[in-house]
């Protein structure tokens, strides 16, 4: 009897200890490796620097609030805002009434802070992304924050707007994917063209 | 509109294109003839290795008895590993040991393919943990359902045998043949458009505005090919796919989608050249196409929709050339409404369940497509595995119903499908819908399943229902806002996502032994052909009509009321 359990219990375990070597510690040492040394900078999160100093990742919304920066679209993670140790969305439903009052409140910080501003406000830069760390928004919500971070930096509009359409990846013909502007590499933009006019 | 229909038939073109030279490689092995090359020396060390008999021909129950130890055994590993953690490798962050009833919840989740999050990874999981607890069982629970595929192929394709395959055979070419290599391949590909893939620890920046952030990282391109790959869906992130870290571009986001539905689109393929009428595969794979172009359209519509509420407060909600429109929370800016809508069909089409959008804040009708496509039982494609049996039941159901119509013993690919079939059919279907709706009819009587609630209203319902939906079929999307990691539902959809499984598996095997030992017989005047349009048709509507009997009744009381509130301008 004992000799039978036996045979039938060691091909389960050794087919797990197997398998389970292969796929979980062989498999994933294998990708690391192939990514640290094909693809370095992706792999290690796709740190973005300046003046040496490490700023943040391209991929990883962060918080914007001085008007001269654009902001990026809301995020819902808890307790903290851009929490990236706190991924997630508000998963707040479509008749929820909680749901009407955040997106009012930041319509109204929006205005606020460019009262001459009347267009109507993009519906991405006042609803929360999936993640709560979406680095990216639409051209539209970019483009509507041009006027409040032109006159904040005193630049051109018409600069701002540049820097702007610059900086949209469009999807071209490709049928997956929508227009949008990453908020983190704009604004370094945007802060290295204030540079430049102060230097002048 | 043109944006929509575009992306669909892409889509559908290059996973059709892709799908058909995997199933005939997956035809290949699903027979149990020795490979040839490197690939047979590899199988034979590997058999050996484990002691098993190489080419033992297992009946039904002893490849059954397997399979369940098998999986049982992963159940005990990944509650081991989640509760060691802080003793095991790779912990950079220094995570102790994960509450009982979470891990338990979570071991179950992982072996049964489900991958219900009942935690959030990047505060909970040490990267060892995500590595050789959840990595592992993303490989070996596919390949558990792969080989309940072939051997249920077998059984349809033999005439007169006493056995069904041999599972170590069926289990180690799954993991190794299949979705081992397709997984290096992708999860490089991953890595190379910007998803993270490193053991080094969470990493503390100084933000543009002087704040502080704790960058959380991790071998994560390894587990998202083939969370993807094996229909599994856990995500290495708390928000999944709608990270940037596991999902960082449109690109990634396609080949996401492709990767949930290829293997259960070739096993289509792969079924028809088993049982040598390739006719019966395309059949299968219309029938799967049309319900999923169905409920792909709803949710692309639905999607794009605004909502009366906003537009009051002036929010601009038109669908644009410089913006998305439509319903954007909790949707990412890169993947705007129709490539969420699109991926939130896809990844519940299938066992899948990962998410790049929160669907608990999609439209009432939005968030219905996915509940309704996992309560019919995933079987529009499916999960890998699961899909092609899962539907294999349903055409056993199809042409039983047809049998009753015309006065004749059903058939199924020149198999006579008489009681015992019958009987295991009628469990299967019935298993998941008593787990679904028994549990959310307890959730909702306790105070225990209504604490969890966090929308008001017909949408709260909807959480609950959705959430033991997911949890009995396999998939592991939520309306995420239901508050599930507490003992209460830890322990109930771990029960549902058990016998969700298993209590379906060993029927299907029961079935597939059942198949194996009768002759096949020649179609005559009177056989119903399964190839032809007619079949598909019958096919839609068995799946459609038994989904629907189920399920409206619940559905009414959730996202078909909250739609009539919605529209009607609430909140």
């Amino acid at each position: 009897m004992r000799l039978s359990m036996s045979k039938a219990v060691r091909p389960v375990l050794v087919a797990f200890l197997l398998l389970g070597g292969v796929t979980g510690v062989a498999y994933p040492l294998l990708v690391t490796g192939i990514g640290a040394m094909v693809f370095p900078a992706q792999s290690g999160g796709s740190l973005v620097t300046r003046d040496g100093a490490i700023v943040g990742s391209s991929l990883l919304a962060q918080s914007f609030a001085a008007p001269g920066h654009f902001w990026s679209r809301p995020s819902a993670t808890t307790p903290q805002p851009y929490d990236p140790t706190a991924s997630g969305g508000s998963n707040l439903g479509a008749t929820n009434p909680l749901l009407l009052d955040v997106v009012r409140a930041r319509v109204e910080a929006l205005r606020a802070a460019d009262p001459a501003n009347t267009a109507p406000v993009p519906i991405d830069l006042v609803t929360a992304s999936g993640s709560g760390l979406d680095p990216e928004e639409s051209p539209a919500a970019a483009l509507y924050q041009v006027p409040r971070v032109a006159a904040a930096r005193h630049l051109d509009p018409q600069s701002v707007r540049a820097l702007v359409l610059a900086h949209v990846h469009a999807p071209g013909a490709w049928p997956f994917g929508e227009p949008r502007v990453n908020v983190l590499l704009l604004n370094l933009a945007l802060d290295r063209l204030v540079g430049e006019k102060g230097a002048q | 509109m043109f944006a929509s229909l575009y992306a669909v038939v892409v889509f559908l073109a290059v996973l059709t294109l892709l799908a058909w030279p995997l199933g005939k490689y997956l035809a290949r092995l699903a027979d149990p003839a020795p490979l040839d090359g490197s690939l047979g020396t590899l199988e034979r060390g590997v058999l050996r290795a484990i002691g098993a008999a190489p080419g033992e021909d297992m009946p039904w129950p002893r490849y059954a008895a397997l399979l369940v130890a098998f999986n049982a055994l992963g159940v005990l590993a990944v509650y081991a590993v989640q509760r060691l953690q802080g003793h095991l490798p790779w912990n950079p962050q220094g995570l102790g040991a994960v509450a009982p009833d979470t891990a338990f919840n979570t071991a179950v989740s992982f072996v049964t393919n489900t991958d219900w999050q009942g935690y959030a990874g990047e505060s909970t999981l040490s990267y060892g943990t995500q590595m050789i607890a959840l990595t592992v069982q993303n490989f070996l629970s596919a390949a558990t359902g792969l080989a309940v595929a072939f051997a249920l192929m077998r059984g349809f394709a033999r005439r007169g045998a006493a056995g069904i395959g041999n599972f170590w055979s069926d289990l180690a070419r799954g993991t190794l043949f299949v979705l081992l290599p397709l997984s290096v391949l992708l999860a490089t590909v991953f890595i190379q458009q910007g998803a993270v893939q490193t053991l080094a620890g969470y990493l503390d920046v100084t933000t543009l505005e002087h704040g502080h952030q704790h960058l959380a990282l991790g071998p994560v391109a390894s587990q998202e090919a083939i969370k993807m790959l094996g229909t599994n869906g856990g995500g290495f992130f708390n928000a999944n796919s709608a990270h940037p870290f596991e999902n960082p571009t449109a690109l990634t986001n396609f080949l996401q989608m492709i990767a949930i539905l290829v293997a259960p689109a070739a096993l289509c393929f792969a079924f028809g050249r088993g049982v040598r009428d390739p006719r019966q595969g395309w059949a299968l794979f219309a029938a799967m196409t049309v319900l999923f172009l169905a409920m792909a359209a709803v949710a692309l519509w639905a999607e794009q929709r605004g909502g009366h509420a906003l537009a009051a407060l002036g929010v601009d909600q038109a669908v644009g050339p410089l913006q998305p429109g439509g319903n954007m929370e909790g949707k990412e800016a890169r993947f705007g409404t129709i490539a969420s809508a699109l991926f939130a069909t896809v990844t519940t089409a299938a066992s899948c369940g990962a998410v790049n959008a929160m669907h608990d804040s999609f439209t009432p009708l939005g968030g219905l497509v996915p509940m309704w496509l996992i309560q019919l039982g995933e079987v529009a494609f499916g999960g890998v595995g699961a899909g092609l049996y899962g539907m294999l039941v349903f055409a056993i159901m199809a042409v039983f119903v047809a049998g009753l119509m015309i006065g004749r013993t059903p058939e199924y690919v020149g198999k006579k499908i008489e009681a015992f079939e019958m009987k295991m059919t009628a469990i299967v279907i019935l298993v998941t819908p008593a787990l679904a709706l028994v549990g959310s009819a307890v959730a909702v009587a306790t105070s225990a399943g209504r604490a969890g609630i966090a929308n008001p209203g017909a949408h709260g319902f909807s959480e609950i229902l959705y959430a033991f939906s997911s949890a009995a079929n396999n998939n592991g999307s939520a309306f995420a806002g239901l508050s599930a990691n507490t003992p209460f539902y830890n322990v109930a959809l771990a029960i549902a996502m058990w016998f969700g499984r298993f209590a379906f598996i060993v029927p299907v095997l029961a079935i597939a032994g059942s198949l194996a030992r009768k002759p096949r017989t020649d179609p005559t005047a009177g056989t119903l052909p399964t190839h032809g349009p007619l079949f598909v048709v019958l096919l839609i509507g068995t799946v459609v009509l038994v989904g629907a009997l189920t399920y409206v009744p619940a559905l009414a009381l959730g996202p078909v009321v909250e739609e009539l509130q919605w529209r009607g301008g609430a909140p």
